[in-house]
């Protein structure tokens, strides 16, 4: 029988996989924005399952808004992207550092 | 009369000296000359119609405030005039001698591009020195003292590109600012005890000043009166250059001789003795004040003279000789022969304005020679100049029958009558001091008229005599000079002249004393010619005829024989070095420690660049933190977030 638990337990495993891609990956901007994805889609999991055991629909109608965000997202962030390299040439995460102080 | 007049006599030069000044180019080096003089000339003449007001039987004074400046806590600061006999005669001295000085620069300063300048300030100078005589209140007074301050530190400074002027100036300025402080304090004693600064409301309470105590120091009570007064008599000392604050007028011959002249001879430094004869109520009230200012007076009167024995430039011996005559007012000022010590300025005013313009007009005769050692023999060439250096001499030292002689003999017998502590000390001062005048006069004269020409080879033959413009002053102030004396000593010194404007104490009246043996002018003569004074003028004359005409290596033996009391009178008791050396240096000091310790290093270094520098160190830590790498930031993100809903979490449980 799979619980709720069993659910919560694979959205907790997806978020960290994606947030420890975020912080250890330091060669991909690309890398970098799937894992975001992933982040979302993690919490888009939790949405459904609890939206799905607790019987009430607004957690996939959340769902459906982060969907539409996370695609802009991934719009905008590619089009920063080729700009970046168009600029740079390079999207190597450890060269980005203009910020630095 | 109304007030106009009087205004009108203030505004004058005021106005001549700002379109002098200002006018530039539209008015021009003749247009700037023939503008002050008018404007002076102007002043002139209302005095004089001022004077023949006053002395006209049962003239009031007048006493009049015509605009209030502001009133505070009921104190009013006003403008005001009071003339009385007293102001009358100031004003009368000051506008003529500002008048022959006035004309005497147009040849004096013909060549100096600073012309219209020069008359701009001493225009200005007689603006304020009108508003310092005629002032009704401390405020007006302390305006003209000032105002007197800062265009006597112009022209000394003048010729502002001589490193020696600019040092002359700034040590005036520096001087006369200890006095100027003695004399606030002063104010402030009045206004603080009075609850005024009106001339009348502050006499009117003189009496109870007298009586009141004040413990300047805890435990010693002091009469107010005498407090007060000390403290005026430290700016009059400054401003009258007398001992130990004389250093600067010696300096002040750095500036153009007309100013010498007139600001430093004839009015300005006699301002200290006409405000001490203005206080006189006050003065009466105490018994230190007058004892002294009559010490100082005639250390001042004798010191100084000494010093001009040895001097060689021709400005400074008549600066000298101005210092110990200053001191010989001041003594007359201590033994409340108030009157003698102003009829001694008017005449001072009168001979000394003419040596230092005569010293003047050898000067431009020699091209701006001032050593006495390079002169010589000039009577033959400059007999004008001459013959009024004589007579102005012979006025200084008291011949009889000339204004010196009657005002400064009245000073002598004054002071030794007056029984005040002190007075015997003082008596024997002025009477030396009657020598030591007799002696440096006379070596001057000698040393420049008779004798060898010791001119430098290029001048020789080429001395002329100054152009009418000088000569003409020259001869007006030898009349001045020679007639001031004999016709006013009866109405001014022991008549009732000042009336009710200089108060004396019974108890210390010596001239009602001296009074009641005058009979006349003429007596007066005869009774000098059988006087101390007399003979000791005489043998002052004749041990300088003797010692530079005589037998001129006499100085040389006496320079040898007594080197150590020649270096000291060279040196000036070492009184400039005591100065330089202790007091500034060591008020330098004081300056610099604060400055370094508490400015530097206080304030600039823990306080400003302290703070400053913590931020700087505190930044530079924290920039490390700022990688500029994504994932730090992420990192650091996320692990803040996990603290922030942890502490949350285990705060609810």
């Amino acid at each position: 029988m799979i619980t709720l638990t069993h659910y919560m337990a694979l959205s907790a495993l997806l978020f960290s996989i994606s947030v420890a891609g975020i912080f250890i990956n330091r060669k991909n901007v690309i890398l970098l924005l799937m894992c975001v994805e992933l982040l979302l889609l993690a919490v888009n999991f939790n949405f459904i399952a609890l939206s799905r055991f607790m019987g009430d629909a607004t957690g996939q109608v959340f769902v459906f808004f982060i969907l539409t965000v996370a695609a802009a997202e991934a719009a905008i962030g590619l089009a920063i992207m080729v700009v970046l390299f168009r600029t740079r040439r390079s999207i190597n995460v450890q060269e980005l550092d203009v910020l630095k102080g | 009369m109304g007030s106009n007049i009087y205004i009108a006599i203030v505004l004058c030069p005021l106005l001549a000296s700002l379109v002098a000044g200002l006018g530039g180019r539209l008015v021009g080096r003749s247009g700037a000359h023939a503008v002050t003089i008018a404007g002076v000339g102007v002043s002139f003449l209302l005095s004089l119609l001022v004077l023949r007001d006053q002395l006209a039987p049962g003239s009031e004074p007048f006493n009049e405030s015509v605009y209030t400046w502001l009133v505070t806590d009921g104190v009013r600061i006003q403008v005001g005039f009071l003339v009385d006999t007293l102001t009358a005669l100031m004003m009368v001295v000051v506008t003529f001698v500002s008048l022959m000085v006035h004309i005497y620069t147009i040849g004096y300063m013909h060549d100096d591009p600073g012309y219209q300048r020069f008359f701009s300030y001493i225009s200005l100078f007689t603006f304020a020195m009108l508003m310092l005589v005629m002032a009704n209140n401390f405020m007006q007074l302390f305006f003209g003292w000032e105002g007197v301050g800062l265009v006597s530190y112009l022209l000394i400074g003048f010729w502002y590109t001589r490193p020696t002027a600019i040092f002359a100036s700034l040590k005036a300025f520096m001087i006369n600012r200890i006095g100027d402080f003695g004399f606030i304090v002063g104010i402030a004693m009045v206004l603080a005890h009075t609850g005024s600064l009106d001339y009348q409301q502050v006499f009117a309470q003189s009496a109870a000043l007298g009586g009141m105590q004040i413990e300047v120091f805890a435990g010693m009570p002091w009469s107010v009166a005498t407090v007060t007064c000390l403290a005026l008599f430290v700016g009059a000392m400054a401003k009258s250059a007398q001992m130990p604050l004389h250093a600067w007028l010696p300096d002040s011959m750095e500036g153009p001789t007309p100013i010498s002249a007139l600001i430093h001879a004839a009015t300005m430094v006699t301002a200290g003795v006409f405000m001490v004869a203005r206080m006189s109520p006050l003065f009466e009230q105490s018994e230190t004040a007058p004892a002294v200012v009559m010490a100082i007076g005639a250390t001042t009167a004798l010191l100084t003279g000494f010093i001009g024995i040895v001097q060689n430039d021709i400005k400074r011996v008549v600066a000298y000789s101005t210092l110990s005559q200053l001191g010989y007012m001041t003594a007359a000022l201590g033994a409340s022969a108030y009157a003698a010590g102003i009829f001694h300025l008017m005449t001072h005013a009168f001979f000394k304005a003419l040596l230092f313009l005569a010293a003047g007009s050898v000067i431009v005769a020699l091209h701006h020679e001032q050593d006495m050692r390079k002169m010589g023999g000039l009577r033959h060439h400059m007999p004008i100049t001459y013959w009024t250096t004589l007579l102005g001499s012979l006025a200084l030292i008291g011949f009889p029958g000339f204004s010196g002689f009657f005002s400064k003999d009245a000073i002598i017998e004054a002071v030794g009558l007056s029984s005040i502590p002190g007075a015997g000390y003082a008596y024997l001062c002025l009477l030396i001091g009657v020598f030591v005048t007799a002696l440096y006069s006379f070596r001057m004269f000698f040393l420049v008229f008779h004798g060898e020409e010791r001119l430098d080879a290029e001048l020789r033959g080429h001395v002329r005599e100054s152009p009418l413009v000088i000569t003409l002053p020259l001869v007006l102030l030898a009349v001045a000079s020679v007639a001031s004396g004999w016709p006013f000593i009866e109405s001014v010194v022991f008549g009732g002249y000042f009336g009710g404007s200089i108060v004396v104490d019974p108890a210390h009246a010596v001239l009602d004393e001296l009074g009641r043996e005058f009979h006349g002018p003429g007596a007066f003569v005869l009774h000098g010619l059988l006087g101390m004074p007399l003979l000791l003028a005489a043998a002052g004359v004749a041990v300088a005829w003797y010692a530079y005409m005589k037998e001129p290596s006499l100085p040389g033996r006496v320079r040898r024989k007594a080197s150590v009391l020649y270096t000291l009178l060279v040196n000036k008791y070492y009184l400039d070095d005591l100065n330089e050396k202790v007091i500034v240096r060591g008020t330098r000091g004081v300056g610099t420690l604060l400055w370094r310790v508490g400015d530097m290093f206080l304030i600039d270094g823990a306080v400003v660049n302290g703070s400053a520098r913590v931020v700087d160190w505190v930044a530079g830590r924290m920039r490390r933190g700022q990688t500029g790498y994504l994932y730090h930031y992420a990192f650091a993100m996320v692990i803040g977030l996990s603290i922030l809903l942890g502490w949350i979490l285990f705060k609810r449980a």
